[in-house]
């Protein structure tokens, strides 16, 4: 077997063991060395003393999603190991390291076709002073992946250096023990060499990526209310909004960081709250409230397993319909959800800038799989999307905050306008912005609040559009990479396909999803949901020229590209 | 308060809209806003420096009928909007307007935590004990046998007392006042507004359509009989003793305001990216 594309990497241990930290290493040399690599920890609920395994791809490619079987697995103990076996597919071209003294393999390995080799790595870490088993284990994976010992050194010494020289020593130390144990092993799947490229490359999660976006976005305060999986954005939003002069509060609740950012938005600051569902169903009441009002504010939501507490640590795309239907009345706002990592930085400032211009609540739609994986990227492109209002200013006469307009964006006039004071207010108003129940204002209102959104033009970011084969996969969300890779073996399998992502889901696009759907004569439907609902949006809302089927399941288990090849190559 | 900003002989008219309020005749609250005109008027402010935030019910009416920037949100949510606002916008008057139902009920753990935060705003509540918008129903201050049409008999649970709550949770000024004595109200509204900190006061304010018996508060009301305090123990016993008329300040604390954290404007947004640059 010669160099591959790419090569997959899981390490499984106790709560505790360090796989995860083996794991996220080796991403991170991965990425120094010029490599792409994603990392997708799994684990249960317990915040300490439960499982843990560390899922990682690498490549020469950009890689969006999990791979469909394991090269290498390495299990630092075995405890509980059982729990990932739906997660970690094997095949017989799999390696398996199991320490002897950490008892028998799981049934995933014993009744799979792997290799095992027994290397015994704790006996081995007590040999070192203050070592750990996991350094060995990543010490094993370095050799193997063939890695030198310095581009595994690096990233340790990075999370050490707090630690001081001793932690470091040991470490190293059990690192080259490591190397020592693999050197005999024969493991001849290997990673071809990176394709050159001076650019750094970036190590970050997706909600490290929206909180950047954000920031690049206008965005300037944030409320906070904590919730798993969204709230490493606010811990990285609540150092870095003080240093752009902005800043986080964290809130009672959702109910309150809702509002608190439509506070800030009213007097003129762009705001933004990130949450999972739970805390998207307490929101809801006040995003009408900003709709009718029309107030911007950014919410992103890390969708998890529903409903009610649902699987708070692992992915699904069920919030779709809260989302877009969620709001009471007839509420047009924005929806918009990222697809890849990098896709999160991008997404999120175009919602920020797309919130801002035009005066209404946008809903990013981020998932648990994207926003909690780390990935090594290539540096997302500059975008110029900046939120920027249009306000009001030098106000002369009677000023009418909700004046009808061509584009039905109203120029708003933030406090401390001198003439444009205006009371905001989620009751049908006129155009001065007074409470009315009469059904003319009713109408004009629901007019403008339709039309500005429905008469933007978006431009090709709407969506993703690549190939233009006659089988068509329509998918949404970190579901876009498995797609792509997906339509790619099957085009070399034959099968001419295309992948349509829609980035924007509210407003919805008819005539450009009716040109991306051109000349289809089959479209296979997948998403991350139980009921469905992403297939019943697409009817709703579509044209879909062709026979369609459906390939759909909930989380917690990724779909892979391998299922949704397989389910393009079935379909005779 | 800047002098600088300060108008020349603002008036009480100055800082009112031109809308119809749409409360009941005789309602407390038409003296309520008279008292907040009255107080914006005393402290000079120039109105578009002015923002008053409110939730649902009758008193949340009361922002569109002033000539201040506004927002009537939604029901029991203006403390949590209001910070928002006078985090980002400390340089403006915050103001927040309520009542026993938005307030006190759907909104009551953001009165505590609000207390709490002690941000720099006042907070006024329009406590008639009763929900009048919806034509009847018992608040959490409501006394237990009053009979209403969803509760027949009254209640039997004990009202709510939100000046020992505000305190208890950290208010910074805690007042009493009746509507029906709206120079004495303003008066005290200045005083709020200039208190560092979060400022609460409550105000009287009978509803003259579902609690005619209200209107006897105007002989029931008395002004407290000792000068407010700065102590929290005797400020406790005082506000559990007292049988709920006593009304002026009643309590000044020194707590420090909430400070947000706010750095320089000037970091460039590449900066930001080194922690992900390998």
């Amino acid at each position: 077997m010669g160099a591959l594309p790419s090569i997959s990497i899981a390490i499984v241990g106790s709560g505790g063991a360090g796989a995860l930290t083996a794991a996220d290493a080796l991403l991170e040399a991965a990425g120094a060395a010029g490599w792409h690599g994603l990392f997708t920890r799994t684990m249960g609920p317990q915040i300490r003393g439960g499982e843990a395994a560390g899922l990682l791809r690498l490549a020469i490619h950009p890689v969006e999603c999990l791979p469909d079987h394991f090269d290498l697995l390495i299990g630092i103990d075995w405890l509980n190991a059982h729990r990932f076996g739906a997660e970690i597919k094997l095949g017989p071209q799999t390696l398996v390291i199991s320490d002897p003294g950490s008892g028998e393999p799981p049934p995933i390995v014993t009744q799979s076709a792997a290799r095992v080799v027994e290397i015994p790595m704790k006996e081995m870490a007590k040999a070192v002073l203050d070592g750990r088993a996991n350094m060995i284990a990543l010490g094993i994976a370095g050799r193997l992946l063939g890695f030198t010992t310095e581009q595994v050194f690096a990233p340790i010494e990075k999370r050490l250096a707090h630690k001081g020289a001793t932690a470091i020593e040991a470490s190293r130390a059990g690192i080259l023990v490591g190397f020592g144990a693999a050197a005999g092993i024969d493991f001849d799947r290997h990673l071809a060499a990176p394709t050159p490229n001076s650019a750094r490359r970036w190590l970050l999660s997706g909600n490290e990526a929206t909180a950047l976006g954000a920031i690049r976005g206008g965005i300037r305060f944030a409320a906070a209310y904590p919730i798993t999986p969204a709230t490493e954005i606010l811990e990285w939003l609540a150092p870095n909004l003080v240093k752009v002069g902005g800043t986080l509060l964290q809130a009672e609740d959702e109910l309150a960081a809702i509002n608190m950012i439509i506070g800030s938005s009213f007097g003129g600051t762009p705001a933004l709250t990130a949450t999972s569902g739970p805390g998207l169903s307490l929101m809801i009441e006040a995003l009408g409230l900003a709709t009718a009002a029309e107030i911007p504010v950014v919410v992103v939501d890390v969708m998890r397993g529903g409903p009610s507490t649902g699987i708070p640590t692992k992915s699904e795309q069920g919030d779709l319909n809260i989302a877009i239907y969620g709001l009471h009345g007839d509420a047009p706002h924005l929806v918009l959800a990222p697809q890849s990592v990098g896709d999160c930085l991008f997404t999120t400032q175009w919602a920020t800038y797309l919130a801002e211009v035009l005066q209404a609540p946008a809903i990013i739609l981020s998932d648990q799989f994207m926003g909690q994986s780390r990935a090594a990227i290539e540096r997302p492109a500059d975008v110029a999307f900046i939120g920027a209002r249009t306000l009001a200013a030098d106000i002369a006469g009677a000023y009418k905050r909700y004046a009808m307009a061509v584009n039905g964006v109203s120029p708003m006039a933030i406090p401390g306008t001198s003439g444009g004071q205006y009371t905001a207010d989620g009751l049908t108003h006129s155009e001065r912005g007074t409470p009315t129940s009469g059904a003319a204002d009713h109408s004009a209102q629901l007019d403008k609040r339709r039309d500005k959104l429905e008469h933007f033009n978006f431009g090709d970011h709407w969506a993703s559009v690549e190939g233009n084969g006659n089988l068509a996969v329509i998918t949404w969300g970190s579901l876009t990479g498995a797609a792509r890779e997906a339509a790619g073996r099957a085009v070399a399998d034959g099968i001419d396909a295309r992948v349509v992502a829609p980035r924007l889901l509210s407003p919805v696009r008819p005539e450009q999803m009716t040109a991306a759907l051109e000349g289809v004569k089959r479209i296979l439907v997948v998403e991350q949901t139980h009921g469905g609902q992403f297939h019943k949006y697409l009817r709703a809302h579509y044209d879909l020229p062709a026979p369609v089927r459906v390939f759909h399941r909930p989380g917690p288990l990724p779909i892979t590209a391998g299922e949704i090849h397989r389910a393009i190559m079935g379909w005779k | 308060m800047s002098s600088v900003n300060k108008r020349l002989a603002a008036k009480p008219a100055d800082y009112k809209s031109g809308e119809k309020p749409i409360w009941c005749p005789g309602c407390g609250d038409h003296h309520v806003l008279m008292s907040f005109t009255r107080a914006f008027a005393q402290l000079g402010l120039p109105s578009e420096q002015i923002a008053v935030i409110s939730g649902i019910g009758c008193s949340s009416r009361i922002p569109a009928y002033t000539n201040c920037y506004g927002f009537h949100g939604v029901h029991g949510r203006s403390l949590a909007l209001a910070a928002g606002l006078k985090v980002t916008r400390p340089d403006l008057t915050v103001v927040v307007a309520s009542g026993d139902g938005d307030g006190y009920s759907i909104g009551g753990n953001h009165f505590l935590h609000a207390c709490r935060r002690n941000i720099d705003m006042t907070y006024v509540v329009m406590d008639n004990h009763i929900y009048g918008m919806t034509k009847g129903q018992p608040s959490p201050t409501t006394e237990p046998e009053f009979d209403t049409a969803l509760s027949p008999g009254g209640t039997r649970v004990r009202p709510f007392h939100p000046l020992v709550i505000a305190l208890a949770s950290g208010a910074n000024f805690i007042a009493r006042c009746f509507s029906g004595q709206p120079n004495e109200t303003a008066e005290v509204l200045v005083e709020a507004i200039r208190h560092p900190g979060f400022s609460f006061v409550e105000i009287l304010s009978p509803c003259v359509t579902f609690r005619p018996d209200e209107k006897a508060w105007k002989d029931l009301v008395r002004p407290a009989p000792v000068a407010p305090t700065n102590d929290q123990g005797k400020a406790a016993r005082r506000l559990m003793t007292d049988d709920g008329f006593n009304v002026g300040i009643l309590y000044r604390g020194n707590r420090t305001p909430f400070q947000a954290m706010v750095g320089t404007c000037n970091t460039d947004l590449l900066e930001l990216e080194k922690d992900f640059e390998l």
